[in-house]
């Protein structure tokens, strides 16, 4: 197993041997020590490989992920798993501002909390957090899940289209376009597959309400119509 | 784009070490604001004394003789101690009104940087580290101390443009973001006799949390009250001669992590400023709520 210590190997040399990974590759476990906050740590891993850091990270770790499996122990700056395509990126601690912005797929969980517009303009990713949300969380969200077993701050799903929200506890304000909705069958399973994919054994997918868009805001409305101009 | 860095001591014994890491937490900070850099340090008061912090932009002239010339206008003894282009005077604390009259009146080329019982403040154009190492930062002992790394973005790469801005005794503030009415706001305060060194937006948001105060207000209170008034994106970390002071605005744009054990509390724009303090592993690390004050007071 490659151990990198960023103590010892600069950053540059971290993710250029990352990205030399192929599919095929027989180095499927990394593990990166001393992370001290560095930023854009594992950035653009295209490979199924799993990546292990032992600390908390800044800005932009695992941004544009792809198939990879990364690991933080310790917290996230902000940005962490931005535009993720697929694979897994799971932080131990808490999240910072904007995590999981722009993600198209995979799968990213937060066992802390994640502050401010986590799931920003999601486009397809899938995110857990364990703890709670900061305001302005899933603004503009296109597609994907944001599952939130606390609470969600001002403003969820301002502007939303498509993503479907799951929230556990209390939710300060919805954002504009955004609505309370029927928690049917489909979507109690979509929320337990996710909850289990996460490892969440100890919260029921009963207990969570469900948000979405009203579909006022960006749909042509022949009310509107003079507003429209 | 602009780093802060801040640090409030709760255990003594780190008094000592408190520009070593104060210091080091500044380098870390470079490149959110390579272009000028400043810091201010809560030192040991010194019964019945005031310090002045002065800058010049030529310190071998505008310091030759300042302090008897000052001592004499002001009839009290003087102690000036330079450190480049700053320098701290001390001088009896009943004098400190006069003292900075005086230096406004007679000496045109000397700026304040700022005055109280235990505040020295420091800054410079340059490379962060550059001018940390000039002033000796690593040396100086206090109880607590902010520093600030810019990127300008409001007004010109100038010594007195970068932070941190004091306008009231012992007190001092810097600033991430930028400000949307500061023009407003200065020109009312203006109005009501305050005076301003620069065309900054920070300054008006020191300015600001001064008048509040001097109305009586606590610091954490004067914060409380910005909330309403001061329009823009900001992260404020502020001082006082006992307190320790953090505000974001209600968007919270700007980066803001705090740390607290039971030896300090300790600000970073990002975690990597506080990577190097002593048992940041076992800190309680979290991220500043928007629109919250944070204050300490010892």
């Amino acid at each position: 197993m490659p151990v990198i210590d960023l103590a010892q190997t600069g950053l540059r040399e971290l993710n250029a041997a990352l990205h030399s990974q192929g599919s095929g590759t027989n180095e499927t476990l990394w593990e990166v020590l001393n992370p001290r906050g560095s930023h854009a740590v594992a950035v653009g891993v295209n490979a199924p490989i799993a990546v292990e850091i032992k600390g908390s990270v800044g800005y932009y770790c695992a941004g544009m992920n792809r198939e990879a499996s990364v690991t933080v122990y310790g917290s996230a700056g902000p940005g962490v798993a931005e535009n993720m395509m697929s694979g897994e990126v799971r932080v131990k601690g808490d999240a910072s501002q904007y995590a999981g912005a722009t993600g198209k797929g995979g799968l990213l969980i937060i066992e802390g909390n994640a502050s401010s517009r986590c799931g920003i303009s999601m486009k397809g990713i899938d995110i857990v957090v364990r703890g709670s949300i900061g305001h302005m969380s899933a603004f503009m969200a296109q597609a994907g899940h944001l599952v939130v077993c606390g609470d969600a701050g001002d403003a969820l799903g301002d502007s939303i289209y498509e993503a479907k929200l799951f929230v556990r506890g209390a939710v300060k304000s919805l954002g504009a376009d955004c609505i309370e909705k029927e928690m049917r069958g489909e979507h109690l399973h979509a929320l337990q597959a996710l909850l289990n994919r996460a490892g969440i054994v100890d919260v029921k997918a009963s207990d969570f309400k469900r948000y979405g868009s009203a579909r006022k805001l960006y749909n042509f409305s022949v009310d509107h119509a003079d507003a429209y101009g | 784009m602009c780093g802060i860095v801040g640090l409030f001591l709760k255990d003594k014994e780190l008094e000592k070490q408190l520009g070593q890491l104060l210091s080091s937490m500044l380098a870390t900070m470079c490149d959110r604001g390579p272009d000028s850099a400043g810091f201010a340090v809560y030192g040991a008061p010194q019964d019945g004394r005031a310090k002045i912090t002065v800058q010049a932009a030529d310190p071998d002239a505008a310091f030759a003789g300042l302090d008897s010339a000052l001592a004499k206008r002001i009839g009290a003894d003087v102690a000036m101690h330079r450190k480049t282009t700053h320098a701290v005077l001390s001088l009896p604390a009943d004098r400190a009104v006069a003292a900075r009259d005086a230096l406004r009146a007679d000496h045109p080329a000397v700026r304040v940087m700022g005055v109280g019982d235990v505040i020295e403040i420091y800054k410079e154009v340059g490379y962060p580290t550059d001018v940390v190492q000039r002033f000796g930062l690593a040396g100086m002992t206090g109880t607590h101390g902010i520093g600030h790394t810019r990127m300008a973005t409001e007004s010109a790469v100038t010594t007195l443009g970068a932070h941190p801005f004091s306008t009231g005794a012992d007190q001092c503030l810097v600033h991430n973001g930028s400000l949307s009415n500061h023009n407003n706001l200065r020109r009312d305060m203006v109005r009501e006799g305050m005076r301003f060194e620069t065309e900054n937006d920070s300054e008006v948001a020191a300015a600001y949390l001064t008048a509040q105060m001097d109305k009586g207000l606590s610091l954490g209170a004067a914060l409380e009250k910005s909330l309403d008034d001061l329009d823009g994106f900001y992260t404020f970390v502020v001082g006082t001669k006992t307190g320790f002071g953090v505000l974001r605005d209600p968007i919270a744009c700007k980066p803001a992590v705090l740390a607290e054990t039971d030896q300090y509390v300790a600000f970073g724009s990002e975690y990597r400023a506080l990577v190097n303090l002593p048992g940041i592993e076992a800190a309680r690390v979290w991220e500043p709520e928007p629109a919250t004050v944070y204050f300490w007071e010892r």
